[in-house]
């Protein structure tokens, strides 16, 4: 049952001890297993109690949810400008709306609201009073301020984090960036000085503010494949193909793109090299190639190929060659993802037994295990730890069933599951963050196809595309 | 001979003295009653609907008159004062309506144009006629939900077209294997491959060379049909046809 617990964000637990989480999980599965289907509120409740019990006291983990557990009040207050160039106003704005964003969105870190702060707003350390911070109103236990100036085309940047509770050695972090005076500039500062906060408030895990999301959008008319920033911002056409592109994965490295494209010959794999801003050659298989996915060392690729007559998974090397198929069964087998810690599982969509379901099994095709008990399950996406599944589930599906496409979290060893959309129209295509912690997927719930972000417990939901429809994100790897 | 001519010239000296004599009668018969009123023109129409047919097909052709005691058609003969006939000529044709009364004769005209149907297909000669031939009569195959196997109603369609294709040996095609909108965007892909693989296999089964089928799943990239119900779905899920230039 402690599942809920450990899916996420280790804060504090600096050996990633493995075996000891899954004997953890064994231990719990047991215990609460016939509470499955139980609330999501009463799970974590009982997960407290699972933990007290059976964690050691330096094994602290924190819930994804952040349920019964605080965590850091941050304050935010505006940058300052530090000079009087006519662009600080434009800058400013955009630096802290992203800066804001970030941390607001990074699920390590409650903001404290701005209508709590004080009149005084500190542009440097000399001018932080203590006191109108470190208590209620605000009651922050952070402080993260600074200031922003243009001089002669030139962008520079202060920022400190501050321990206000600490009054006596209270720098946790001070940081400056320079740069050209312009808004990308500008919004790239705000992520690199955001991630550093979340870098030490967050446990040591990376922050995912420079990530970015590469997805399919037909806003020229055809399916292109596009890549944004992690926040929406940035949006940029990566292909020029006229044709139709899908499933596109950035590789580890973020150097090279695999997706499917309709070309003269059928669907087949086509690259995408990031450094040339262009298309490379890619092996070419016959039939209809589908679905690639890197290995986590970059080495290999698997992908669906019905070049044999049906849709297997097949395994290649990075550049195409020495492609060997891997599942032999009778329906339709899709959608690989690897193992993104080991690299020595995959899990792949099948249609063997009618619906399609969820499976996992060793990158040799051995050890075929069914992860879904019933429904419609596709688009499995293998969590950064190697310890869960997110993966879109009608769990009712068919003739007179009203179910819809729901983004769901499973702990691979134990195969409990947490709903983490709810009564959302159809939403598909799941991708993990590098952290682990947001999960972005395609939703319909606006209405049309488009790019939806939420933490990996189901909160702090947001829409981030707009404009014509937009699926199958695809988070890179850092 | 004489005697012949003699005897004609009499019959006709005979019948002007009958033919005198009843004028004469008859002129003077209503003499006492005042002057009846001249008599009424006859009065005629004609029309025929529609208008224009097409050879082989018919028209109604629509007629009345008034004050007339003979009234004919030509091409059709006597006929009531008022009345319709159904007409079905081979070429445009004038009908032309003649009604003769004690008022005079009047006449009116209706035409029919006749036009030649488009000429049947030309014999198999050129490609383009194939194509055609190929879309006439190649049948596209529907699948059930979520499947991929060809269902027993659909057989008919099946050995149709591998007749079709078997008198047509030099028609190479692709089938296209498309799904409803429902699920998801890989696996319907896959499905639809698999769909368009059921439907070759099936044809090679049938004696149709596997050489001559290319296959192509577009998901549900293209559908045929937009609406999110189960006819447009049935719509969606199927394998096919595409003639191969």
């Amino acid at each position: 049952m402690s599942y809920t617990v450990s899916f996420c964000l280790h804060a504090y637990n600096g050996s990633n001890r493995m075996g000891d989480r899954n004997e953890k999980t064994r231990r719990s599965a047991i215990i609460g297993g016939t509470l499955l289907r139980a609330s999501i509120f009463f799970l974590i409740l009982l997960s407290t109690f699972l933990t007290a019990a059976f964690t050691s006291a330096q094994d602290w983990v924190r819930t994804g949810s952040g349920l019964g557990v605080e965590r850091v009040r941050l304050a935010v207050p505006d940058f300052r400008p530090s000079t009087n160039d006519a662009q600080n106003t434009a800058l400013l704005k955009t630096f802290n709306d992203t800066f804001w964003n970030d941390l607001d969105n990074s699920g390590v870190v409650e903001l404290v609201s701005k209508s709590f702060y004080p009149l005084q707003i500190p542009g440097q350390p000399a001018e932080v009073t203590f006191g109108l911070w470190n208590s209620p109103p605000p009651n922050a236990a952070m402080l993260a301020f600074g200031n922003l100036g243009v001089a002669a085309g030139k962008l520079t940047v202060q920022g400190w984090l501050y321990d206000v509770k600490n009054t006596a050695s209270p720098q946790v972090l001070g940081k400056q960036y320079a740069d050209v005076a312009t808004e990308e500039a500008a919004r790239v500062i705000a992520h690199k000085f955001a991630d550093e906060i979340i870098f030490r408030l967050g446990g040591g895990i990376p922050g995912i503010a420079e990530s970015r999301i590469f997805f399919v959008s037909d806003r020229t008319g055809h399916k292109e494949i596009w890549a944004m920033d992690y926040d929406g911002s940035n949006q940029r056409q990566l292909t020029h193909l006229a044709s139709t592109s899908l499933s596109p994965r950035i590789s580890p490295d973020g150097s090279r793109m695999a997706f499917s494209s309709l070309t003269k010959s059928g669907w087949e794999i086509l690259m995408f090299s990031l450094d040339l801003n262009r298309t490379v050659n890619f092996q070419r298989f016959g039939g209809t190639n589908l679905s690639p996915a890197w290995s986590p060392d970059g080495t290999r690729l698997a992908l669906s190929s019905s070049r044999g007559g049906n849709s297997e998974i097949y395994v290649c090397d990075a550049n195409g060659g020495n492609l060997r198929r891997i599942t032999t069964s009778r329906g339709p087998d899709v959608s690989p993802s690897w193992n993104r810690k080991t690299g020595a599982q995959i899990a792949f969509v099948s249609g063997s037994t009618g619906l399609p379901q969820v499976y996992t099994m060793e990158a040799d095709g051995t050890n075929q295990q069914r992860m879904t008990d019933q429904g419609y399950a596709v688009s499995p996406n293998w969590s950064p730890n190697g310890q869960f599944l997110t993966l879109a589930w009608t769990r009712k599906y068919g003739p007179g069933e009203p179910g819809s496409s729901d983004i769901y979290l499973m702990d691979i060893a134990s195969k409990q599951w947490v709903q983490l959309t709810h009564d959302g129209g159809r939403n598909d295509f799941p991708s993990w963050s590098p952290d682990g912690r947001h999960i972005v997927f395609q939703s319909h719930r606006s209405g049309k196809d488009e790019i939806w972000m939420m933490l990996a417990d189901g909160t702090k939901l947001h829409q981030v595309t707009f404009t014509g429809s937009n699926t199958q994100p695809n988070w890179s790897w850092k | 001979m004489k005697a012949k001519t003699l005897k004609s010239v009499a019959i006709v000296v005979a019948l002007a003295a009958v033919m005198m004599l009843g004028a004469c009668h008859k002129k003077k018969a209503p003499a006492p009653p005042p002057p009846p009123p001249p008599a009424p023109s006859p009065t005629a129409s004609i029309s025929v609907s529609p208008d224009t047919i097409q050879k082989g097909q018919s028209a109604t052709l629509t007629w009345e008159t008034s004050n007339a005691t003979d009234v004919s058609i030509d091409g059709i003969g006597a006929v009531q004062p008022s009345g319709s006939q159904s007409v079905s000529p081979a070429d445009s044709i004038t009908y032309h309506l003649a009604a003769k009364g004690a008022g005079g004769t009047q006449e009116a005209t209706a035409r029919l144009t006749v036009t030649q149907p488009p000429p049947p297909p030309p014999p198999v000669a050129s490609g383009a006629t194939e194509e055609d031939l190929f879309g006439q009569n190649v049948k596209d195959i529907y699948f059930d939900y979520d499947k991929s196997n060809v269902r027993p109603d659909q057989q008919a369609s099946l050995q149709a077209d591998a007749q079709f294709l078997t008198q047509h040996a030099g028609i190479n095609f692709t089938i296209e294997g498309h799904c409803d909108e429902r699920g998801s965007t890989e696996y319907n892909l896959a499905l639809g491959d698999s769909r368009a693989s059921a439907v070759k296999n099936a044809l090679a089964a049938l004696g149709i060379s596997a050489s001559r089928i290319k296959t192509i799943s577009y998901g549900k990239e293209k559908p045929f049909c937009m609406e999110s119900n189960e006819a447009c779905w049935q719509q969606n899920r199927r394998g096919h046809f595409v003639y191969q230039k």
